[in-house]
């Protein structure tokens, strides 16, 4: 509790500079809509407005900065804008019945999740084994971690339409299975490197003990290794999800997808409705931190369960 | 059965020893080229003797030790554990080894801890339990089974990763500097415990320590040993009573012995400069 206070004293500190922030960006926007409004502007045209700084804008047009505060299309939409644009795609929907709706940000969210946890199991999957057999194995540590390390340099969005394209080539109905391999490639790395890491964690001493017991490989890896790498997995698990879900946005902003967060934030780009983006925005990032907070708590748990101070 | 085998139990100094090196040698091959880490170690430890290994670094004590364990292989000569070799030695789980750190698993609790041999060489759950309750005994920790170690003071973890290295009733004790890292006064109180824990249980127990008066007051054989090559310089056979207060070491027996191990030391080191 005695985090509230400054967790909220940066929160409005945010809010605060984004408020401010909306006078200038959204000035031209507003001074347009004064003109076609028949209202006098200075200078009144549009193309001499072009010229000017937004600072001297405001200074002339003092009386129309709030009208900044409230246009349909702004540059920059105010914190309130967004949280009703917010509540109107998601709660309000829900209110009415129709949460699934193809307007409701809960549905595409929903079908943005669906991916991201696919992804998030493929890639978790494929760096704990990717991990393992690094660290088991002198070859694969020389040559599949170069390649790891090379793969993360790709950006994503240059190699996410060329999976899609492949994935429909080999007969992949759907936007489903590329999401969810996109969304793996992102996510897989931070989990074979802290997985590598949280492996290689025991001393030599601790090998010693138990090769001192004879203790066969197996036994090593699952009564030392595996529970010592325990808390290293467990923060890439955090990294890893994040990732995943923007791996995921990823995937549904350039390939004509209709469905997602990425497909909404890509069609609100297009129609000009930027209260969409930012709506669109925050659903992620609230997505985001729900996922990384339940990833936190089952660390908590897991953590506890096995006797260490989380 | 048990009076016939103490009937028969034959005299210590006519039995073959438990533990022998001939001639050994180990030889480290580094980018700075050869290391010669053991040299020419001839020693025999007896059944339910406390050998003490003392030494500056490098003199290979902690060396001889692994070697004894099979955690290195010695390049030359011989080395047996119980007439065998050091590998099926540790397979036939002839000895239990205690590390300078206490090692113990952040995760498990005390008995877990000490389970984990016993879990690893497929011991019964019934019989896991009764052991770790008796081991935990002889340390002195009952009623800390259910702790985890950060729990525990130092010194209680250490006793801890002892009762883990006892576990499986191994008659040979390998101990790599166990009290290195402790304070002089909780030192003082686990060499007595270490004592006492020797007289009942009759391991034979191979020390390794940088401490003279350590070495002195627990050991029945002190082995003093010098670097470049590693190489034993003395071997003495402590004159002092198996009772031993703490006081024993203000006896004049007590300092001739410390007296004749520095001296060791001193000529080791002499062979340096």
């Amino acid at each position: 509790m005695r985090a509230a206070l400054p967790i909220l004293t940066v929160l409005a500190a945010i809010v605060a500079l984004w408020y401010a922030a909306v006078a200038p960006m959204n000035i031209r926007g507003a001074l347009d809509v004064a003109e076609r409004a028949g209202e006098d502007v200075v200078p009144a045209e549009s193309r001499a407005r072009f010229d000017q700084s937004v600072w001297r804008l405001m200074l002339n047009n003092a009386e129309y900065i709030p009208l900044g505060y409230a246009l349909d299309r702004p540059r920059l939409p105010t914190p309130g804008q967004v949280g009703a644009e917010l509540w109107k795609t998601t709660g309000e929907m829900a209110l009415r019945g129709r949460p699934m709706s193809k307007r409701s940000l809960i549905y595409h969210g929903w079908i943005t999740l669906q991916s991201t946890l696919w992804g998030f199991a493929l890639g978790t999957v494929l760096g704990m084994a990717g991990a393992i057999a690094i660290v088991y194995s002198r070859v694969v540590n020389m040559s599949l971690m170069p390649w790891a390390i090379i793969s993360q340099t790709v950006p994503i969005v240059a190699l996410a339409p060329m999976i899609i394209v492949l994935s429909s080539q080999v007969g992949i109905e759907g936007r489903g299975v590329p999401k969810a391999i996109i969304s793996a490639y992102l996510c897989y790395f931070p989990v074979l490197v802290g997985m590598v890491k949280g492996l290689r964690s025991p001393g030599a001493a601790q090998l010693d003990l138990l090769k001192t017991y004879s203790a066969s490989g197996l036994q090593a890896f699952l009564k030392l290794r595996l529970p010592a790498s325990m808390p290293y997995l467990f923060t890439s698990l955090k990294i890893g999800i994040a990732a995943a879900l923007v791996g995921t946005i990823v995937g549904e902003l350039p390939t004509g997808a209709i469905s997602g967060l990425g497909a909404r934030i890509l069609i609100g780009d297009q129609f000009g409705t930027p209260l969409a983006i930012w709506a669109a925005l925050f659903a992620a990032a609230i997505l985001a931190g729900v996922l990384v907070t339940l990833l936190d708590l089952i660390q908590r748990a897991t953590l506890r369960r096995m006797g260490m101070q989380a | 059965m048990l009076d016939q085998a103490e009937a028969s139990a034959p005299d210590r100094s006519t039995t073959k020893p438990v533990i022998s090196a001939k001639s050994l040698d180990l030889t480290f091959q580094t980018n700075d080229g050869p290391v010669h880490a053991l040299s020419g170690v001839d020693l025999d430890i007896g059944k339910g003797e406390f050998v003490s290994f003392i030494g500056p670094s490098g003199c290979g004590k902690t060396t001889f030790l692994r070697c004894i364990a099979a955690l290195e292989t010695p390049t030359g000569g011989t080395l047996t554990v119980n007439g065998m070799s050091p590998d099926e030695a540790r397979r036939a789980r002839a000895y239990g080894y205690v590390f300078q750190a206490a090692g113990l698993y952040p995760w498990r609790t005390i008995e877990k801890n000490i389970a984990l041999p016993l879990e690893i060489m497929g011991y019964s759950k019934s019989e896991q339990d009764a052991r770790i309750e008796r081991v935990l005994d002889l340390v002195e920790l009952s009623n800390f089974g259910k702790k985890y170690p950060w729990q525990l003071s130092g010194g209680m973890q250490q006793r801890a990763s002892i009762a883990r290295a006892l576990a499986f009733d191994a008659d040979i004790l390998l101990m790599d500097e166990p009290f290195g890292a402790l304070d002089e006064i909780v030192r003082d109180h686990l060499n007595e415990q270490l004592l006492d824990l020797w007289a009942r249980t009759e391991k034979t127990i191979g020390f390794v320590t940088h401490s003279i008066p350590e070495a002195v007051y627990l050991s029945t054989k002190i082995v003093v040993m010098s670097p470049r090559p590693g190489r034993i310089t003395d071997v003495i056979d402590s004159p002092l009573p198996k009772e031993r207060p703490l006081d024993i070491r203000d006896t004049p027996e007590f300092l001739q012995i410390a007296h004749r191990v520095r001296e060791g030391l001193r000529a080791g080191h002499a062979y340096d400069d």
